[in-house]
C-alpha cells in the first residue's frame, strides 16, 4: 500500500495547498498529517515533531485567556479567544518561530521538513 | 518618574508589612481580596486608557489587561464562591486601592503622547511590583490549593503583561521615524478601534 499511499498523499497535498486552510478535503484516503498545538495556562505545549510541508497544525486555546500563535515571519496569525482553535496549513521548510502577541514570553518552534 | 516610584515602593510596604516573619501572613480571604483588587485596579487604569488615548496600540494593551484581567477575576469569584469563601479587605487591598486611584487622578492631568508613556511606564512598574508581591508574600501564604494554583496563573500572567508592557513602553521611547522590529506591539491582525472619526 506504500506506493499508492504516497501517491494519493502527494496529490491531497498538492490540493491542500491550493485551498485555503479551512477548506482541506476530509474524506481522502491519504491526509497530510494533522498536529495539535495546545495552548494552556499560558504557555505553548510541546511543539510538534515530524512536520512537513502541507502538514496542518491545528492550534487549540485551552486557556482562560485569548492567545495568538503568530509566526516570527507572519507566514502565519490566528487569534483565539478561549476555548476556540484555527488550523494553519505549513507551508515552508525550515525553523518556524512562533509566539503570542499578547503575552511575549508565550513561544515555541517547530521544525519543517520537505514533503 | 518618582510617582511610579511612589506607587511601587507603597505597594511593596502594604505587602511586606502583610507578611512579617513572624505574624502568620495573610489569610486566604485576604489574600483573594488583594489578588482581586490588584487586577481590579489595572482594569481601571486600562478603561482610562481607553477613554483617553487615540493611540492604536496603547488601546490595544489597554484592552488586553482588561480581557486578561477580568477572565483571571472572574475565576476568582468563581472559585471563593465554590470555597464559600468571603473576600476579606484588608490593609494591604486597602492601600492598593487609594494607590490606585491616586494614580487615576494623576493620569487624567495628562493628555497625547504623555498620558501613553506614562500609561505604559505605569503599567512596567505596577505589573512588576504585584509579580513580586505574588511570587514573595501571596503564593507562599496561600493555604488553598486551589486559590495558590490561581495565583500562579495570576503570576504568570502578570510576568506577560510586564514584557509586554516593556515593549510598549519601549516603542514609544523611540522617535515615531525609527522603525522598530519587535514585531509584539505591532499588531496588523487587531481589529479597528471604532472610538474616533476617521
Ligand atoms: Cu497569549
Amino acid at each position: 500500500m506504500a506506493p499508492l499511499g504516497v501517491a494519493f498523499r502527494t496529490s491531497a497535498l498538492t490540493a491542500a495547498m491550493l485551498l485555503t486552510p479551512l477548506a482541506l478535503p476530509s474524506s481522502a484516503a491519504a491526509k497530510p498529517t494533522v498536529h495539535t498545538v495546545v495552548m494552556d495556562k499560558m504557555v505553548f505545549a510541546k511543539a510538534p515533531t515530524g512536520v512537513r510541508v502541507g502538514d496542518v497544525i491545528v492550534w487549540v486555546n485551552k486557556d482562560i485567556f485569548q492567545h495568538t500563535a503568530t509566526a516570527r515571519d507572519r507566514s502565519f496569525d490566528v487569534d483565539l479567544a478561549p476555548g476556540k482553535s484555527a488550523r494553519t496549513v505549513v507551508r515552508k521548510t525550515g525553523l518556524v518561530n512562533y509566539y503570542c502577541r499578547y503575552h511575549p514570553g508565550m513561544t515555541g518552534r517547530m521544525v519543517v521538513a520537505a514533503k | 518618574m518618582i510617582r511610579r516610584l511612589t506607587l511601587a515602593a507603597g505597594f511593596a510596604v502594604a505587602l511586606s508589612g502583610a507578611a512579617q516573619a513572624q505574624d502568620p501572613g495573610p489569610s486566604d480571604p485576604q489574600i483573594a481580596h488583594i489578588a482581586y483588587t490588584a487586577g481590579q485596579i489595572d482594569i481601571a487604569a486600562a478603561r482610562q486608557a481607553i477613554a483617553k488615548s487615540r493611540n492604536k496600540q496603547v488601546r490595544a494593551f489597554a484592552q488586553e489587561m482588561i480581557r486578561d484581567h477580568a477572565a483571571v477575576n472572574d475565576q476568582a469569584l468563581a472559585l471563593v464562591k465554590r470555597l464559600n469563601v468571603t473576600p476579606e479587605a484588608n490593609p494591604t487591598s486597602a492601600a492598593l486601592e487609594a494607590q490606585g486611584a491616586q494614580k487615576l487622578r494623576e493620569m487624567a492631568k495628562l493628555k497625547g503622547a504623555a498620558f501613553d508613556r506614562a500609561y505604559a511606564q505605569n503599567e512596567v512598574a505596577y505589573h512588576q511590583t504585584v509579580n513580586g508581591a505574588l511570587a514573595s508574600a501571596l503564593i507562599p501564604n496561600a493555604d488553598n490549593a486551589e486559590l495558590k494554583g490561581l495565583l500562579q496563573t495570576g503570576l504568570r500572567l502578570f510576568q506577560e503583561h510586564q514584557l509586554h508592557a516593556e515593549q510598549l513602553a519601549n516603542g514609544m521611547g523611540k522617535k515615531k521615524r525609527s522603525s522598530n522590529n519587535h514585531g509584539s506591539h505591532e499588531r496588523p491582525m487587531q481589529q479597528p478601534q471604532n472610538s474616533g472619526p476617521y
